[in-house]
């Protein structure tokens, strides 16, 4: 019954000689959401970055191990990160849309990216988007005024419509919400709850009970390595590890 | 603690007091040159800057060879430099290794300070000949069909003075850009690279779009240094009061007769009409120069966070 859609193995990766992750390994469930939970600094990020290839972008960053996606590692010579990062879309912390585009440019954006030339076809995979991000309602009567002009729940939500153009098989979220208001950050899970349907979801939060909300899964990450993964349940019922414990209660991070 | 106080306000004093004076100069300076040109306003008018003879002789003067010849031999110090210094701006801030950034950001800072008569004898006496014996000879056997590569090649004209601005403008544009490229956030090239963007195409969507107002401002900026700057264009423009379309003619700027002429300018009108040629510089080059500071103030904050 549950497919994986992606595997971390023995993933280590390092910026310079500073060694940020150790050896992980994950398996992430296809049209399930994975948490992924720790203190700050333990490398959540960088992991998640490792997977759509965006780690390799910092200067003198290095990556060991193995990301399969589909079966296939996305770290062999033969696979174009390009083609990665658009099977594999991203939202990060800060909303950050495009200051000089409009809300509507900034969907089509990936799909110019791709070569769609097709008006038709852009206008209608924009208003789609939109759409699922659960932000047309909102915007269909300014398509064309400045995306930085909307609060920074829509703008958010703009930005999973950008990424959502271009039908990633895998969003990852980078603590998408740290930067919200509670009601944008309701409006962002009920989001997440929907887009599992059709995609497969890991989600970064420093947030325990955000990652109790939306996650089945959960892996806790301390100083690099992988403590523990499980049912986000009984990570958070029945820990097995000491460290898990005093994480989810509260003790350190 | 209460001297440190007192001199943190001595100093904001200080500063408030240089700030003050500096724009008093610059009022007064402004407020000199529409006094001077005062005559020069009662006998000409506007017409001043729409008619182009200039004639001592007869105490006729008109601006209008002068404009042209200024905003002629920008753009084509513009056309020249913007793509050579847009190209440094982005290899510097988007490619070149740290290193390297430094030492290119010191050539470019001493580039930008070497004094302009120096260019200017370098123009006179390397680019002139250059021009004359092999680029514009070479120019005209190719594009001798467009006028702007008609007539005797004399190495001291337009095109001689095009290429020494757009050689003096080039630090200072390459090295703003540079700023503003810079001053684009990181998550905005990692949300284009995130979309599956080249490095190509995350620059053109992240980078230049963003820094587009800013770039603008620096492009102004250096039309304001090249129609303000003096000493190198009077020595290779050839100083001859005519409109021609050819950038093998030598022309005049408004900056190139005032440093020309003031000295034998003996009747009032003359000294007045060449005032009056001084207010119009200043007046475009104050404002050209807010317009491209707002811009670029106004990009690079923008992102500050
Ligand atoms: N660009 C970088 N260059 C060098 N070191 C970095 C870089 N980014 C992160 N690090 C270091 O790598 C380690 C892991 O960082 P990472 O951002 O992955 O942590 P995180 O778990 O996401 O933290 P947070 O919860 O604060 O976002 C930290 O020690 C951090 O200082
Ligand atoms: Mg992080």
């Amino acid at each position: 019954m549950l497919e994986t859609k992606l595997e971390i193995k023995n993933l280590s990766a390092w910026y310079s000689e500073h060694q940020v992750l150790k050896n992980v390994s994950i398996p992430i469930y296809k049209n399930k959401v994975a948490a992924i939970i720790g203190p700050s600094g333990c490398g959540k990020s960088t992991l998640i970055r490792c997977i759509n290839r965006l780690h390799e972008i910092v200067p003198n960053a290095k990556v060991e191990g193995q990301v399969l996606l589909d079966g296939k590692n996305i770290y062999d010579i033969d696979v174009d990160p390009m083609e990665v990062r658009k099977k594999v879309g991203m939202v990060f912390q800060q909303p950050n849309p495009f200051p000089t585009m409009t809300i509507f440019d900034n969907v089509a954006v990936g799909l110019k990216l791709n070569g769609v030339k097709d008006k038709k076809l852009i206008q209608s995979t924009v208003i789609n988007a939109l759409k699922e991000a659960g932000l047309y309602e909102e915007v269909k009567d300014k398509l064309h005024h400045y995306g930085t002009h909307l609060s920074g729940g829509q703008q958010q939500r703009l930005c999973i419509a950008r990424t959502l153009a271009l039908r990633p098989e895998v969003i990852l979220f980078d603590e998408p919400c740290s930067a919200l208001d509670p009601i944008s950050t309701a409006k962002i899970e009920d989001l997440i709850l929907e887009l599992k349907k059709n995609h497969t979801i890991i989600i970064v939060t420093h947030n325990l009970q955000q990652a109790a909300r939306v996650s089945e899964y959960t892996a806790f990450l301390y100083l690099g390595e992988l403590i523990e993964f499980g049912l986000t349940e009984s990570i958070f019922t029945a820990p097995k590890m000491k460290k898990t414990e005093e994480y989810i209660m509260g003790r350190f991070g | 603690m209460g001297n440190k106080n007192f001199a943190d306000k001595l100093f904001f004093s200080v500063t408030k007091v240089a700030a003050f004076i500096s724009f008093a100069l610059i009022v007064l300076l402004f407020i000199m040159l529409i006094k001077e040109s005062g005559l020069s306003f009662s006998k000409f008018g506007l017409r001043f800057f729409i008619t182009k003879v200039w004639d001592p002789v007869v105490e006729q003067y008109g601006a209008l060879s002068f404009i042209y010849g200024s905003v002629i031999s920008s753009l084509l110090a513009l056309l020249i430099s913007v793509p050579i210094s847009l190209g440094i701006a982005l290899f510097l801030s988007e490619f070149a290794s740290k290193k390297l950034k430094e030492f290119l950001s010191i050539i470019m800072s001493l580039l930008a300070g070497i004094p302009s008569v120096i260019y200017g004898l370098w123009g006179i006496f390397v680019l002139a000949p250059i021009l004359r014996n092999y680029i514009e000879p070479f120019l005209q056997k190719i594009f001798g069909f467009l006028i702007f590569f008609q007539g005797e090649p004399y190495g001291l004209d337009m095109l001689a003075a095009g290429i020494i601005l757009s050689i003096m403008i080039t630090p200072t544009i390459s090295s703003i850009s540079k700023d503003v490229f810079e001053s684009v956030p990181r998550n905005l090239r990692e949300a284009g690279l995130a979309l599956g963007a080249t490095k190509w195409e995350m620059i053109k969507i992240a980078v230049l779009k963003t820094a587009k107002q800013g770039v603008i401002g620096a492009i102004i900026l250096g039309l304001g240094r090249a129609i303000g700057e003096t000493m190198a264009v009077t020595m290779v423009i050839g100083n001859v009061h005519e409109i021609s379309l050819s950038l093998f003619h030598p022309s005049a700027t408004l900056a190139s007769v005032i440093a020309n002429e003031f000295a034998e300018a003996t009747t009032d009108l003359y000294v007045s009409a060449l005032f009056k040629i001084g207010l119009t510089l200043f007046f475009v080059t104050v404002i050209l120069n807010i317009f491209a500071k707002f811009l670029i103030y106004s990009t690079t904050k923008k992102y500050k966070v």
